[in-house]
Protein backbone atom coordinates (compact mmCIF):
# COMPACT_ATOMS: atom_id res chain seq x y z
CA UNK A 1 0.00 0.00 0.00
CA UNK A 2 0.82 3.38 -0.41
CA UNK A 3 0.23 4.62 2.95
CA UNK A 4 2.45 1.77 4.33
CA UNK A 5 4.82 4.30 5.60
CA UNK A 6 2.22 6.62 7.83
CA UNK A 7 0.26 3.59 9.33
CA UNK A 8 0.24 5.12 12.54
CA UNK A 9 -2.98 6.51 13.48
CA UNK A 10 -3.32 8.80 16.68
CA UNK A 11 -6.63 8.38 18.54
CA UNK A 12 -8.00 10.82 21.90
CA UNK A 13 -8.87 7.53 23.61
CA UNK A 14 -7.43 4.73 23.01
CA UNK A 15 -9.77 1.98 21.35
CA UNK A 16 -10.50 -0.76 23.77
CA UNK A 17 -9.89 -3.37 22.15
CA UNK A 18 -11.85 -6.99 23.79
CA UNK A 19 -10.06 -9.94 21.87
CA UNK A 20 -11.08 -12.82 23.95
CA UNK A 21 -15.09 -12.52 23.53
CA UNK A 22 -16.38 -13.42 20.90
CA UNK A 23 -19.08 -11.56 18.74
CA UNK A 24 -22.48 -12.89 18.19
CA UNK A 25 -25.84 -11.78 16.48
CA UNK A 26 -28.38 -10.83 19.10
CA UNK A 27 -31.06 -11.34 17.09
CA UNK A 28 -30.05 -15.20 16.21
CA UNK A 29 -29.38 -15.92 19.98
CA UNK A 30 -32.89 -14.58 21.32
CA UNK A 31 -34.69 -15.82 17.94
CA UNK A 32 -35.96 -12.07 17.41
CA UNK A 33 -37.49 -12.86 14.10
CA UNK A 34 -38.87 -9.21 13.24
CA UNK A 35 -37.05 -5.85 13.78
CA UNK A 36 -40.02 -2.87 14.46
CA UNK A 37 -39.12 0.36 13.24
CA UNK A 38 -41.47 1.88 15.76
CA UNK A 39 -38.68 1.21 18.71
CA UNK A 40 -36.47 4.11 17.97
CA UNK A 41 -35.10 3.26 21.45
CA UNK A 42 -34.23 -0.17 20.57
CA UNK A 43 -32.75 0.79 17.37
CA UNK A 44 -30.26 3.33 19.03
CA UNK A 45 -28.24 0.37 20.15
CA UNK A 46 -26.94 0.09 16.21
CA UNK A 47 -26.28 3.71 15.14
CA UNK A 48 -22.92 5.46 16.65
CA UNK A 49 -23.41 9.12 18.02
CA UNK A 50 -23.62 10.95 14.88
CA UNK A 51 -27.03 8.55 14.11
CA UNK A 52 -25.45 6.36 11.60
CA UNK A 53 -25.45 2.88 11.58
CA UNK A 54 -22.86 0.88 12.98
CA UNK A 55 -21.18 -1.99 10.58
CA UNK A 56 -21.75 -5.31 11.01
CA UNK A 57 -18.18 -5.43 11.93
CA UNK A 58 -19.28 -3.90 15.12
CA UNK A 59 -22.37 -5.18 16.41
CA UNK A 60 -21.39 -8.22 14.69
CA UNK A 61 -25.18 -8.86 13.72
CA UNK A 62 -25.28 -11.68 11.09
CA UNK A 63 -26.35 -10.37 7.61
CA UNK A 64 -30.15 -11.52 7.52
CA UNK A 65 -30.56 -9.06 10.63
CA UNK A 66 -28.13 -6.53 9.54
CA UNK A 67 -30.46 -5.73 6.19
CA UNK A 68 -33.70 -5.45 8.83
CA UNK A 69 -31.71 -3.17 10.98
CA UNK A 70 -30.89 -1.10 8.17
CA UNK A 71 -34.17 -1.33 6.98
CA UNK A 72 -35.65 -0.78 10.31
CA UNK A 73 -33.30 2.43 10.85
CA UNK A 74 -34.39 4.16 7.46
CA UNK A 75 -37.94 3.42 8.57
CA UNK A 76 -37.16 5.39 11.65
CA UNK A 77 -35.61 7.86 10.27
CA UNK A 78 -38.78 8.57 7.26
CA UNK A 79 -40.82 9.33 10.44
CA UNK A 80 -38.98 11.53 12.40
CA UNK A 81 -38.62 8.94 15.35
CA UNK A 82 -34.17 9.18 14.76
CA UNK A 83 -32.48 11.76 13.06
CA UNK A 84 -30.80 11.39 9.96
CA UNK A 85 -27.91 13.25 10.96
CA UNK A 86 -27.24 14.30 14.59
CA UNK A 87 -24.33 14.98 16.88
CA UNK A 88 -24.01 13.75 20.46
CA UNK A 89 -27.39 11.25 20.22
CA UNK A 90 -26.10 9.45 23.02
CA UNK B 1 -56.86 -11.96 -1.75
CA UNK B 2 -55.78 -9.55 0.83
CA UNK B 3 -52.15 -8.15 3.26
CA UNK B 4 -51.72 -6.96 5.87
CA UNK B 5 -50.39 -3.26 6.33
CA UNK B 6 -49.17 -0.84 8.43
CA UNK B 7 -49.71 2.71 8.15
CA UNK B 8 -47.77 5.76 10.54
CA UNK B 9 -49.01 8.80 9.35
CA UNK B 10 -48.14 12.08 11.08
CA UNK B 11 -50.40 14.94 11.30
CA UNK B 12 -49.91 18.72 11.86
CA UNK B 13 -49.25 19.92 15.29
CA UNK B 14 -51.60 23.06 14.30
CA UNK B 15 -54.52 20.77 14.37
CA UNK B 16 -57.35 21.63 17.05
CA UNK B 17 -58.31 17.96 19.18
CA UNK B 18 -61.63 18.08 16.75
CA UNK B 19 -60.05 18.80 13.40
CA UNK B 20 -57.73 15.72 14.60
CA UNK B 21 -60.16 13.25 14.74
CA UNK B 22 -61.86 14.32 12.28
CA UNK B 23 -58.95 13.86 9.78
CA UNK B 24 -58.25 10.14 11.73
CA UNK B 25 -62.11 9.56 11.26
CA UNK B 26 -61.24 10.33 7.24
CA UNK B 27 -58.90 7.91 6.83
CA UNK B 28 -60.76 5.40 8.71
CA UNK B 29 -63.40 6.44 6.44
CA UNK B 30 -61.46 5.53 3.65
CA UNK B 31 -60.75 2.48 4.55
CA UNK B 32 -63.54 1.26 5.22
CA UNK B 33 -65.13 2.06 2.17
CA UNK B 34 -62.33 0.12 0.38
CA UNK B 35 -63.85 -2.72 2.10
CA UNK B 36 -60.37 -3.24 4.17
CA UNK B 37 -60.84 -4.12 7.71
CA UNK B 38 -58.62 -2.45 10.62
CA UNK B 39 -57.11 -4.81 12.57
CA UNK B 40 -55.53 -2.27 15.17
CA UNK B 41 -55.16 1.60 15.61
CA UNK B 42 -53.19 3.68 18.22
CA UNK B 43 -52.99 7.28 18.68
CA UNK B 44 -49.45 8.37 20.01
CA UNK B 45 -50.68 11.77 20.85
CA UNK B 46 -48.18 14.49 20.30
CA UNK B 47 -44.60 13.77 19.90
CA UNK B 48 -41.47 15.53 19.33
CA UNK B 49 -40.17 14.83 15.65
CA UNK B 50 -36.19 13.96 15.75
CA UNK B 51 -36.03 16.64 13.11
CA UNK B 52 -38.07 19.11 11.59
CA UNK B 53 -40.16 18.63 9.03
CA UNK B 54 -42.29 21.46 7.36
CA UNK B 55 -40.54 24.15 10.08
CA UNK B 56 -42.61 21.98 12.63
CA UNK B 57 -40.88 20.42 15.47
CA UNK B 58 -44.00 18.26 16.92
CA UNK B 59 -46.87 16.55 15.15
CA UNK B 60 -49.73 13.89 15.98
CA UNK B 61 -48.61 10.43 15.17
CA UNK B 62 -51.29 7.54 14.67
CA UNK B 63 -50.88 3.87 13.40
CA UNK B 64 -52.95 1.89 11.70
CA UNK B 65 -52.57 -1.52 11.14
CA UNK B 66 -55.28 -3.25 8.41
CA UNK B 67 -55.59 -5.66 6.26
CA UNK B 68 -56.54 -5.10 2.47
CA UNK B 69 -56.30 -5.57 -1.04
CA UNK B 70 -52.82 -4.37 -2.21
CA UNK B 71 -55.17 -2.71 -4.85
CA UNK B 72 -56.37 0.39 -2.90
CA UNK B 73 -52.50 0.88 -1.51
CA UNK B 74 -52.00 3.31 -4.50
CA UNK B 75 -54.67 5.18 -4.03
CA UNK B 76 -54.62 5.17 0.05
CA UNK B 77 -50.85 6.70 -0.66
CA UNK B 78 -52.10 9.13 -2.92
CA UNK B 79 -55.10 10.41 -0.52
CA UNK B 80 -51.70 10.88 2.16
CA UNK B 81 -49.99 13.10 -0.41
CA UNK B 82 -52.32 15.37 -1.36
CA UNK B 83 -53.47 16.01 2.36
CA UNK B 84 -52.14 19.22 3.62
CA UNK B 85 -52.54 18.19 7.62
CA UNK B 86 -50.65 15.13 6.81
CA UNK B 87 -46.75 15.94 7.54
CA UNK B 88 -45.27 12.31 6.80
CA UNK B 89 -46.92 8.75 6.03
CA UNK B 90 -45.07 5.62 5.83
CA UNK B 91 -46.90 2.37 4.99
CA UNK B 92 -45.22 -0.93 4.90
CA UNK B 93 -46.39 -4.89 4.48
CA UNK B 94 -46.66 -6.81 6.90
CA UNK B 95 -45.17 -10.54 6.87
CA UNK B 96 -45.73 -13.20 9.08
CA UNK B 97 -43.44 -12.45 11.99
CA UNK B 98 -44.43 -8.93 12.55
CA UNK B 99 -47.66 -10.02 12.48
CA UNK B 100 -46.88 -12.22 15.45
CA UNK B 101 -45.02 -9.57 16.72
CA UNK B 102 -47.40 -7.06 16.76
CA UNK B 103 -49.93 -9.33 18.37
CA UNK B 104 -47.50 -10.26 21.09
CA UNK B 105 -47.00 -6.41 21.78
CA UNK B 106 -50.42 -5.77 22.12
CA UNK B 107 -51.13 -8.80 24.09
CA UNK B 108 -48.32 -7.42 26.57
CA UNK B 109 -49.80 -4.09 26.50
CA UNK B 110 -53.33 -5.41 27.23
CA UNK B 111 -52.01 -7.50 29.83
CA UNK B 112 -50.00 -4.55 31.50
CA UNK B 113 -52.63 -2.67 31.62
CA UNK B 114 -55.00 -5.02 33.45
CA UNK B 115 -52.36 -5.58 36.24
CA UNK B 116 -52.22 -1.67 36.57
CA UNK B 117 -55.99 -1.64 37.10
CA UNK B 118 -55.90 -4.51 39.40
CA UNK B 119 -52.99 -2.38 41.49
CA UNK B 120 -55.68 0.71 41.45
CA UNK B 121 -58.44 -1.28 42.42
Amino acid sequence: MAQAGKSEIKYLTPIAVDIKRKKYCRFKRSGIKYIDYKDADFLLKFVNEQGKILPRRITGTSTKYQKKVAQAVKRARHLALMPYVADLLK
Amino acid sequence: MQRNYETVFIMTPVLSDEQMKETVQKYRAFLKDKGASIVYEDHWGLRKLAYPIQKKSTGFYHLVEFAADPSIVREWEVTFKRDERILRFLTVVLDKHSVAYNEKRRRNKAEKENVEEKAEA
